[in-house]
């Protein structure tokens, strides 16, 4: 410590902890909100400590208002986000690390052919493509279906990319040893591949898990009906400014149940995470 | 137990690179071959393909008398030991040795049988537990020893086993690799670029360079009579002294014009080059009554102490030269001294290389 | 020189490579290729006959004054919230650089904001803000700042561009701090000795070993920007009001999914197709003078 003056780290920490609440400020204010009747909510501001409608609220969100968002309750939708984040994640690191293991220990003809055309899907977000592959959708039978909402965002050269630089940095007398050990390729990669990359999976699951979470974009094309829906397209269409019917105490509890469960995913493994977001941009 | 043949074996990888060029080899039953040479002549490429984890561009191996060439490594009954040890690293030492079994879906009594014994023999009992990344270099050695053991295979491989681990390890584990070949009596062939390692191993030592064979032979035999420029060089620390020749008026004169002292040499070709390990000089006397063959004045230019021997460095005219002094000496850089060898001590290369 | 150790199978790194290929011609090439060919093609609104028209759909675009707008928009909507999620980030990284104790307090505590979705980002936001029930909108109101994001374009901006910093200000703050990590306390000890003062440190020293961090945070905050904030736009303003928020990105969903011009929706795609491949680029360079290929 070049500093060590206690008035400098006091200073630190009063910026950190300024930064802290201004960053956890919305998240907290929206806590805040939904332990409120809507009354209190309607007359803002709204105090800054959380209120005593804290049971009653959650369990009319939860239990009481069944089939209150075009006729589908929070527990369906929070389990179509998890279902639709949970497939993706995994399907992204099934297929990208049977991808990543052909394209390193294996040499055959047209192999960089191969990486290549996974890596400039890089270039490709749904965002450019997403009329031409909304029609792939209906043509295929893929609206209202998990598989429609997770296929088209399994595809991904990050992860594949990650695991192909992790798989390079195992040494070749490790692949050697086992095949002198009489391991065939499938053996390898059961017993010592996939032990090895135990961290990087656990990594990119937690990734992947808040990337389909948090999707948007298409989650609102390729679903019509309302019990397909994920919980953030839902609470999109519960939100109405200009509707003064809005239960906005009831909105601010779905807010909460649906931002939770990525916050958890964050805070409990972080340790995954923040290898895993460093990891996958390098 | 077997025997190992290598048949005209090349080695041409894609790119058109030739790694080894037809090498004729036969290893005894029982005996360690060592293959010697420095980095990129071809040594590890030969063993790898012995171990079937490179492809035979051309030629025939046969272990045991059967020809191994299109068969895979776990199905040629070998055991190898890597460099980096190659430790499955989320394996304790225990499944690290009873791997391969398993994979050869031995019974579970035998395997633990197996690794029980090769533990105890390398003393290794205590770690069955532990992680690789928990143990020493040494101890990672011993596990990557224990993994090949345990196989009971007929030929044992090792790629450079011992240059990941400090000098004074090094020397212990020669030897007790050494004693280990030995009371398994299993064939193996060693590779390593230390030549003093490959001495004191070898019951064959075969010296490698760009892809050729340069040698073949007991380790004494190769040091006395080395066949090549290059072994000549290779083998012996600090290296033999090269000096070149060129035919002189009746005797031969170093090729910098320096006359060579003693009863001279006589020389039938324009140049060659004369070989003089340093512990073969010795100081002459100065009326010439030594009876050496060749004889040098030279100046000091250094020297080093090194306890039980010391090295002096000096210039014959502007050829280098070291020589080995017994005990420690009383020279001082600057010196002038005048040191020979008899004619026994003397190598002779052709301007191939080749021994004279 | 020995190449990589490698199994000899034929056939199995193809089955292996099969379910990522299949998915990325089914759902990346194909519509890809398609929205190249559609971009060239002009269909009536009742999608009863289609025509081939050359590149008449982008020079149509390209000269459509809402477009050239879309795009002012955007370059304004990326550089904003680059800029206000990159200098708070560094900032607050540099302080947590300092602080010993409760270093991983702080960062748990300022990582969430990334597990939000983009769009319910948005909402948060527009709760604060809103003009009826948003407590800062009052207070601001009090303070005799007239405040509605929904009826004022420059103030809908800023509300979007906050919502869309305030999620990436984790994201930077993580790399940086790991930026901050990597440089030596030697050289930083050094430039102590030499006699510069804190700021001149930061500013000689570390901010310039920075600059790769710096640089890639950059490029990956504009990509950010363009592409993934679709869901805040979408869920707060509209686009609006009248226009002044909407980006490339939404602007073809509208066209292609609300008013239903395909040709001209697909001609978009093509050139932000062409955006990407850029960035992409420029990206990739820095990666490849970062990263060593083994």
């Amino acid at each position: 410590m070049i500093d060590n003056r206690p008035s400098r780290r006091i200073i630190a920490h009063a910026v950190l902890i300024f930064g802290v609440l201004i960053v956890a400020f919305p998240i907290y204010y929206t806590f805040v909100a939904s332990t409120h009747s809507l009354q209190t909510i309607l007359r803002p501001p709204l105090p800054l400590i959380p209120g005593s409608h804290f049971l009653e609220n959650y369990t009319t969100a939860l239990f009481g208002g069944i089939d209150r968002i075009g006729g589908v309750g929070v527990d369906r939708l929070l389990w179509n986000s998890t279902v639709v984040a949970v497939l993706i994640a995994v399907g992204k690191i099934f297929i990208s690390i049977l991808s990543a293991y052909a394209v390193v220990f294996f040499r055959f003809p047209f192999r960089m052919t191969f990486f290549w055309l996974i890596f400039i899907t890089l270039m490709l977000p749904v965002e450019v493509r997403i009329l031409p592959t909304y029609k792939v959708m209906v043509d295929f039978g893929l609206i209202d279906t998990y598989a429609g909402l997770t296929l088209p965002l399994m595809a991904s050269a990050t992860a594949t990319l990650l695991f192909r630089q992790f798989f390079m940095t195992i040494p070749g007398e490790l692949v050697e040893a086992a095949r002198v050990d009489g391991a065939g390729p499938w053996r390898f990669f059961w017993d010592i591949l996939l032990p090895l990359s135990k961290t990087n999976i656990a990594a990119l699951f937690v990734i992947q898990f808040i990337y389909g979470w948090t999707q948007y974009l298409w989650p609102l094309l390729v679903t019509n009906r309302n019990d397909m829906g994920t919980i953030v397209i839902a609470l999109r269409k519960m939100i109405s400014f200009a509707d003064a019917d809005t239960e906005w105490h009831l909105v601010m509890v779905t807010c909460i149940l649906a931002i939770l469960p990525p916050i958890l995913v964050v805070v409990l493994m972080q340790r995954w995470f923040v290898r895993g977001l460093v990891e996958t941009e390098k | 137990m077997a025997t190992v043949d290598l048949k005209d074996i090349r080695k041409i990888y894609p790119g058109g690179f030739e790694a080894v060029k037809k090498v004729d080899l036969a290893i005894k039953d029982g005996a360690l071959c060592v293959l010697v040479g420095p980095s990129g002549c071809g040594k590890s490429t030969l063993l790898r393909m012995i171990a079937g984890l490179e492809t035979i561009t051309e030629g025939e191996i046969l272990i045991d008398g059967r020809e191994v060439n299109e068969l895979g490594p776990a199905e040629r009954d070998i055991a190898m030991v890597f460099q980096n040890y190659a430790l499955y690293p989320h394996m304790s030492v225990y499944d690290n040795m009873a791997y391969g079994l398993r994979n050869r879906r031995m019974a579970k009594p035998e395997i633990d049988k197996r690794v029980r014994e090769a533990a105890a023999t390398l003393e290794l009992d205590h770690l069955l537990t532990r992680r690789p990344r928990e143990l020493s270099g040494g101890q990672r050695q011993r596990v990557a020893m224990g993994r090949a053991i345990v196989r009971s295979p007929k030929v044992f491989l090792f790629d450079e086993p011992l240059s990941n681990l400090d000098a004074k390890l090094r020397g212990q584990m020669r030897v007790e690799i050494k004693n280990l070949q030995r009371s398994l009596g299993v064939t193996s062939v060693y590779v390593t670029h230390d030549q003093l390692e490959a001495m004191t191993l070898a019951d064959v030592l075969v010296v490698m360079n760009a892809g050729n064979v340069e040698q073949i032979g007991a380790p004494l035999d190769i040091y006395e009579k080395p066949a090549t420029l290059f072994v000549a060089s290779f083998i012996g620390a600090p290296p033999m002294n090269l000096l070149p020749l060129k035919r002189g008026e009746g005797r031969a004169a170093l090729a910098d014009g320096t006359e060579i002292g003693g009863k001279g040499l006589s020389l039938s070709r324009e140049a060659a080059t004369l070989g003089i390990r340093p512990e073969n000089l010795v100081l002459a006397a100065a009326d010439g009554a030594d009876g050496l063959d060749a004889t040098f004045d030279i100046v000091v230019r250094a020297i080093e102490p090194v306890g039980a021997e010391s090295f002096v460095y000096g210039d014959a005219g502007k050829t280098r030269l070291v020589v080995r002094v017994a005990g420690k000496t009383i020279v001082e850089p600057g010196a002038h001294m005048r040191i020979g060898a008899s004619a026994a001590d003397l190598h002779i290369f052709d301007e191939a290389g080749k021994r004279i | 020189m020995a190449p990589r150790a490698i199994f000899p199978n034929k056939l199995l790194p193809y089955l292996l490579l099969a379910p990522q290929l299949a998915i990325t011609a089914i759902f990346f090439y194909w519509p890809a290729s398609q929205a190249l060919y559609q971009s060239l093609l002009r269909e009536d609104p009742f999608g009863l006959s289609t025509q081939y028209v050359g590149l008449a759909n982008f020079r149509h675009v390209l000269n459509d004054p809402n477009y050239l707008h879309s795009f002012q928009v955007t370059i304004v909507f990326s550089v904003a919230t680059a800029v206000l999620a990159m200098v708070p980030a560094l900032f607050l990284a540099v302080m947590a650089d300092k602080v010993v104790r409760g270093r991983g307090i702080y960062r748990t505590l300022l990582i969430w904001p990334y597990a939000v979705a983009p769009a319910i980002a948005g909402m948060l936001w527009l709760f604060l803000f809103n003009p009826s029930i948003g407590s800062i909108a009052v207070m601001l109101r009090s303070l005799g700042i007239y405040w509605d994001p929904l009826l004022n374009g420059p103030q809908a901006m800023i509300l979007v561009v906050a919502a869309a910093s305030w999620k990436q200000i984790s994201y930077n703050f993580l790399f940086f701090v790991a930026g901050l990590q990597a440089i030596p306390k030697s050289l930083v000890e050094a430039a102590a000795i030499d006699g510069a003062g804190e700021m001149k440190r930061f500013w000689t020293i570390i901010f310039p070993l920075l600059a790769p961090t710096t640089f890639f945070l950059l490029v990956i905050n504009t990509v950010y920007a363009f592409f993934d904030t679709f869901g805040i736009i979408h869920a707060v303003t509209g686009g609006g009001p009248g226009k002044a928020t909407e980006t490339l990105v939404y602007k073809v969903y509208n066209d292609g999914f609300v008013n239903l011009i395909l040709g001209e929706s697909a001609a978009q795609s093509v050139i932000l197709m062409v955006i990407v491949i850029a960035l992409t680029a420029v990206q990739f360079r820095y990666v490849e003078r970062r990263v060593h290929y083994g």
